[in-house]
């Protein structure tokens, strides 16, 4: 029995001891050859893998993960539902509202979504009434953004096409083609959306 | 038509692994894979073990209990004092007993339970140090009972069925370290982080927002994350967060993983008794109620959020609420399915917020007890003590004492089968009630109605089978849920390991009886449809009151919100 304790007792050693191993060798590696995405993807204006709050209609809004302008009627108290990550400041924890299919606060919120976007001159997708898992999704689908043009050519100038073109060229499809769905990158359409108006 | 394509990908690389990586078990546990001689003997000699020196079925259990009862004692103390210790540039502060507890026992049985915000709660030791290393092990555990389990139909009259310690051993050094190295690589390449620098802060000049982004060590944690059907991530928001699952490659290479291992092992099963169509029997069992299972929850959740429809809101692209756009409801829905199915209980989408019948599917999974095909080692032996009792049923049909592979099925195996398979539902069930019954348990749930049942049901169904994944809204971290989780997570993993090494002992013992004509096959699909019917009545049957209770009622209020 003693025996057995001690051998116990050095094998979980041994096996934290290779973790840490482990660990350090990826980070040597990650950082030797993917230096950019292992240090979280960090562009000038932030991580092109971390939604943010877009507050101004001249720019393209992500998916309402945030207790940002859309907010006052969000709930208030939900996990995640007011994600801090995005609203300035303290690091916090990320998460889903997790409000089931047939719950009243979810009605009511997505309720006074539509009203928001709607006073925004936008008819709303389904994307943008609703929030996502991680409470950051970086990513608009192309139908999400092309909902968005009427907000955004009216507080920009720039002509309903010209946008629809950006958006185009600012769609990845799915991986190799099938793997997941064509998704916008929030940051990279916004700061393509700036090049374009200082042109 | 991508949904289409997904599949049929995941379907040739699972199949060219079931054939391949299969084999290749078969033969680490053989003991003829040496290519890392040197760093196993090393570890041999560090522990104090003759490897050549196997052990009988009690000494195999004695050296599991007290081996994991360890790991939980040094998990628990790292949080406690973590503060203390490296790697902290947060400098968060020692973890709380009752949470400390529920996570080592979460972590230690495999389960991946997490009561805690991974980027708000733990340093980056305690990630790596007490919850990587437990990713590593904890599927070695698994695997080497399962292997222990299938030398009893491999070997006659003897008394011994492995030593512990080398089959734990040689399927982290040969198996598990290798393959979660590699795809850790192509992680980071996709733009999973890897870092052991802090939280970074930037300041968005276009939008005038500042943002602290917690990072970590996190991409190579994932691939073991997956590969060792844990689920436990790094962030709270598990594979949705872009920094674990950045992409649509990442997301497909997720489900790949975590599926692999189990799959592969009834090859690697019906290698090691000799008989390739007994392994692909157990196999097609799996794959047909797997393929039921992903069917008709992708269905589900391709239809749309009943709270979105009402507020007038016209749906063709699936229930959104709690998806990730980059995944798309399809791809989640299998993600769910193979997490729920499998022992992993990782999430790339807010379960919680699935349909209600997308939500049974992922139930569903896990209240079979998880054998389709289920975690690594775990699915296999689990799926081969239902394989028992339907031998027994099929032989109390012909009148003959039933034999599987050769060796003869009596009163004794039937005991211990009947044990490991309903020791499950009775403690799930069980604590269910008593959940209910408690204000402590009852103070749990967000979702109001049937909703809110669900999330309990589902929270101690997890805990019971493993798994690990949650309908998030339930407040875990109370006194309550952490220690009757914790005694949920403990009796459903060593309550079944115990009887089937027991079984592995006992069938190992016996000599083989001579196939006559009137054996009855345990190869053919008439064989595969009889485990079928056994997995889904213990599973399903028992169930179904609490389903019913559950997402049944939640689905057919029609117009109605909680």
């Amino acid at each position: 029995m003693l025996i057995l304790l001690r051998r116990s007792v050095v094998f979980a050693v041994v096996m934290m001891a290779g973790t840490l191993v482990y660990a350090f060798i990826g980070t040597g590696v990650a950082q030797l050859f993917f230096k950019n995405q292992a240090n979280g993807s960090i562009t000038a204006n932030g991580s092109t893998l971390i939604g943010q709050n877009w507050k101004s209609p001249a720019f393209f809004h992500g998916r309402p993960d945030d207790a940002g302008p859309y907010a006052t009627n969000l709930a208030k108290h939900i996990p995640g539902g007011d994600n801090p990550l995005v609203a300035n400041g303290v690091p916090g924890a990320s998460g889903g509202t997790n409000l089931g299919p047939r719950s009243k606060v979810l009605l009511d919120n997505t309720k006074a979504l539509v009203a928001y976007w709607h006073a925004m001159g936008v008819n709303p997708t389904p994307d943008l009434v609703t929030t996502s898992a991680s409470g950051y999704d970086p990513d608009i689908s192309p139908a999400d953004a092309t909902a968005e043009i009427p907000m955004v050519a009216k507080a920009t100038g720039i002509a309903p096409a010209t946008l629809a073109s950006l958006i185009n060229k600012e769609t990845h499809g799915p991986e190799l083609g099938f793997l997941g769905a064509s998704y916008i990158d929030v940051l990279q359409l916004n700061e393509a959306l700036v090049a374009l108006e200082h042109r | 038509m991508g949904f289409f394509w997904t599949i049929v990908a995941l379907v040739v690389v699972l199949g060219l692994s079931w054939r391949y990586l299969g084999s290749y078990l078969a033969a680490v546990f053989d003991g003829r894979v040496h290519f890392l001689g040197p760093i196993e003997r090393g570890i041999y000699r560090v522990v104090g073990v003759d490897p050549d020196r196997e052990q009988s079925w009690q000494r195999y259990a004695a050296s599991l209990v007290v081996f994991s009862a360890i790991s939980i004692a040094l998990t628990y103390l790292i949080f406690r004092i973590q503060g203390s210790l490296p790697l902290n540039p947060q400098h968060l502060g020692a973890v709380p007993p009752a949470l400390s507890f529920n996570t080592a026992s979460s972590f230690v049985t495999n389960t991946n339970w997490q009561n805690y915000a991974g980027e708000t709660t733990m340093s980056y030791f305690s990630q790596i140090a007490a919850l990587t290393t437990q990713q590593f092990v904890t599927p070695a555990v698994g695997i080497a009972v399962a292997i222990a389990l299938v030398r009893g139909f491999s070997r006659h009259g003897a008394s011994t069925i492995g030593n512990f310690w080398v089959d734990i051993t040689r399927c982290l050094l040969y198996v598990l370290i290798p393959i979660a190295f590699c795809f850790g690589i192509i992680f980071v390449a996709q733009g999973g982080v890897q870092t052991l620098a802090g939280p970074v802060t930037i300041h968005d000049h276009l939008n005038g927002v500042s943002q602290t982004i917690p990072r970590g060590p996190i991409a190579f944690m994932e691939a073991i994350k997956q590969l060792g059907t844990n689920g436990g991530g790094f962030l709270n928001a598990n594979s949705a967060a872009p920094f674990e699952n950045p992409t649509g490659l990442t997301n497909f290479l997720s489900i790949y993983l975590v599926l692999v291992l189990p799959f592969s092992l009834t090859y690697t099963f019906g290698k090691m008794v000799n008989s390739v169509r007994h392994g692909a029997a157990l196999l097609a069992a799996m794959v047909i109620i797997f393929g039921c299972w992903v069917g008709y929850t992708s269905y589900a959740e391709h239809q749309g959020n009943p709270a979105v429809a009402a507020a007038g809101v016209h749906q063709s692209t699936g229930n959104t609420e709690g998806k990730e756009v980059r995944f798309g409801d399809t791809s989640s829905a299998l993600f769910g399915v193979a997490s729920t199915s499998t022992s992993t209980g990782s999430a790339d989408a807010s379960y919680d917020s699935f349909t209600p019948i997308g939500g049974m599917g992922l139930m569903s999974g896990m209240m079979l007890g998880e054998v389709t095909p289920g975690g690594d080692g775990s699915g296999l032996y689990t799926i081969l003590v239902f394989a028992i009792v339907a031998v027994f049923i099929g032989g109390l049909m012909i009148g003959r004492t039933p034999e599987f592979l050769g060796k003869k099925i009596q009163a004794r195996e039937i005991k211990l089968a009947g044990l490991a398979s309903l020791v499950m539902p009775l403690t799930v069930l069980v604590l269910t009630a008593i959940a209910v019954s408690l204000h402590a348990g009852r103070a749990g749930p967000l979702n109001a109605g049937p909703h809110g049942f669900s999330e309990i049901l589902y929270a101690l169904t997890s805990q019971g089978n493993n798994n690990g994944s949650a309908f998030g809204g339930l407040s875990g971290n109370t006194a309550f849920y952490n220690i009757v989780g914790a005694i949920d997570m403990l009796v459903g993993r060593f309550a079944i390991i115990i009887p089937a090494l027991a079984l592995g002992g006992a069938l190992a013992q016996k000599q083989p009886v001579p196939a006559s004509v009137g054996t009855f096959r345990t190869d053919t699909p008439m064989f595969v449809g009889l485990t079928i019917g056994v997995i889904l009545i213990i599973g399903g049957l028992t169930f179904f009151p609490a389903v019913s209770l559950g997402p049944i009622v939640e689905q057919l209020s029609h117009h109605r919100f909680f």
